[in-house]
């Protein structure tokens, strides 16, 4: 199905040199549709529930707690829930605490290239309203603002109590196909662009990081 | 025809057991390290979710022909191997597609998959694709010297290249098997086959935590579903070539569980204690002592074993 966007034509991808503009693609990411039996679809909702496969992007101090979350006392891996070191692969995307504005265009590119369906989870008070750096001039303050976030997980810093309190929230909305995050960023599309874009100065990179 | 049709229907069910027995083995060894680090583990049904999971992405994106080429060449390496080697000796449902000379084309694809998954890997442009696949087709040349040998060693043995008559040669009690008979050829190839399974100390082709996952880094949902599946009739396949070349065959499912089972285990007891090798390291080893084992067997066999 063609996405009602569409009718909008290709990306510009202004970032890029002319010459640059060949190498990458300029088409506007689609809706994920459900599977047309819903019988399939909630099946593969209850996999997707149990395989979650996490891009753990440390980009503050509340990454430190997700490594307990691996080890004996935790072991989040008994929930299908276990970390992946590339985001082609992974389906959660984990923001570890507050978000930088250099950060924050890695965090656009890894989520772009993240294959649907996805969701983020944002881990601390820093990505809801930047916590103890709200005032900072190189921290960005809503997360929401830039990429969908599909569960907050809050706390200075959150204990691995309540990460693995955050998984079982998560596994539950994905099981009940409430976890439509990357839907959520097709639809406003040109909403978080124009959002990412008044952040980013250097945006050398395309529209979107297929 | 009928002939065929029955043979090809054979192969699905002893593939379809294989991919299975595969899978679970995964999950099992996977268990067992979970619990030596004082966990509970993954679920025995996690590599089949994971591969569901895969299939059901919404989105792929491709890098181009060769970059879906890569997983089909990968799988039609392990189906290749798996379909050339008698699975259970004896049995006609799981004798798959073995000839007279088998043993060449088997020995063939165990390494087919993984130059088709560097072309693949190539044309995805990731860095860290080129990197682990030049490691990776380093370390594999490396060991396929003494794995060489020590297949040139048996064929001088036994004086035959079909794997069926090499585990019918074993048969008949333990003091038969290769183990026994060419201890120096099964110490060779063992060794080559702790590189092949990609376990630590020889785990730098992918590399976790250095080379985010190496090759496969730009592979995603049905690539890599693919992949996975590929990972588990491959595994199983090597184990069965393993053991009907070297430890006897197996004439039922429970011997062939209990014998891969313990072939593998030797992989992952070393892997669980020794570090990474860097590949100019892994390559030195291989060349080194193994070599000279495998040309040690070659030599025991010609003037001991046949004059």
């Amino acid at each position: 199905m063609i996405h009602k966007d569409q009718s909008l034509g290709p990306l510009p991808n202004e970032g890029l040199s002319p010459e640059e503009r060949d190498l990458f693609s300029n088409a506007r990411p689609t809706l994920y549709e459900p599977y047309p039996l819903e019988v399939v679809e909630k099946f593969v909702n209850w996999v997707r529930a149990n395989s979650l496969w996490m891009l753990g992007f440390g980009t503050g101090c509340g990454a430190i707690e997700l490594n307990p979350l691996m080890t004996s006392r935790f072991d989040v891996y008994r929930l299908g829930f276990q970390p992946r070191p590339t985001p082609r692969q992974s389906s959660v995307f984990m923001i570890g605490g507050y978000s930088s504005v250099k950060t924050l265009k890695r965090i656009v590119r890894s989520y772009e290239q993240m294959q649907g369906p996805k969701f983020v989870v944002a881990l601390g008070i820093c990505p809801v309203n930047g916590g103890m750096y709200w005032d900072s001039y190189n921290t960005i303050n809503k997360i929401d603002l830039y990429i969908p976030v599909d569960l907050y997980i809050t706390g200075c810093m959150p204990r691995p109590e309540v990460l693995l309190a955050g998984v079982l929230e998560l596994k539950k909305k994905i099981k009940e196909g409430r976890a439509d995050g990357a839907n959520r960023y097709v639809e406003n599309f040109d909403w978080y662009k124009a959002n990412q874009k008044r952040i980013i100065k250097d945006w050398n990179m395309p529209d979107y990081n297929w | 025809m009928a002939y065929w049709a029955t043979k090809i229907g054979y192969f699905s069910i002893c593939l379809l057991v294989v991919t299975v027995y595969g899978l679970l083995l995964a999950a099992t060894i996977a268990r067992t390290m979970a619990k030596v680090q004082g966990r509970i583990g993954i679920p025995y049904w996690q590599p089949f979710l994971d591969i569901i999971k895969n299939l059901g992405k919404r989105t792929a994106i491709s890098h181009g022909v060769m970059f879906f080429l890569g997983p089909v060449f990968r799988i039609a390496g392990g189906i290749g191997t798996l379909a050339f080697v008698p699975v259970l000796y004896g049995s006609e449902m799981f004798g798959n597609f073995t000839f007279a000379g088998d043993l060449l084309l088997a020995v063939y694809f165990v390494f087919f998959g993984q130059l088709g998954m560097a072309l693949g890997a190539g044309e995805s442009g990731h860095p860290y694709s080129a990197i682990g696949v030049a490691r990776g087709l380093g370390q594999m040349t490396a060991f396929e010297v003494p794995f060489a040998l020590a297949i040139i060693s048996i064929v001088i043995q036994y004086d035959t290249l079909s794997i069926g008559q090499i585990t019918a040669a074993q048969q008949g009690g333990f003091e038969h098997w290769t183990l026994f008979t060419n201890p120096l050829a099964t110490v060779a190839a063992m060794i080559a086959f702790l590189g092949m399974t990609g376990y630590s100390p020889f785990d730098v082709v992918l590399a976790p935590n250095e080379i985010p996952i190496g090759p496969p880094t730009e592979f995603h949902s049905s690539y890599l579903a693919l992949m996975a599946t590929n990972q588990a009739i491959f595994a199983a396949a090597k184990l069965v070539l393993f053991m009907d070349l070297f430890f006897g065959g197996a004439t039922n499912l429970i011997e062939l569980v209990i014998k891969t089972w313990a072939i593998y285990m030797v992989a992952v007891v070393v892997g669980a204690a020794f570090p990474r090798f860097r590949v100019d390291q892994s390559i030195r080893f291989f060349l080194k002592v193994p070599t000279l084992i495998g040309i040690a067997s070659v030599f025991f066999v010609q003037t001991l074993l046949v004059h």
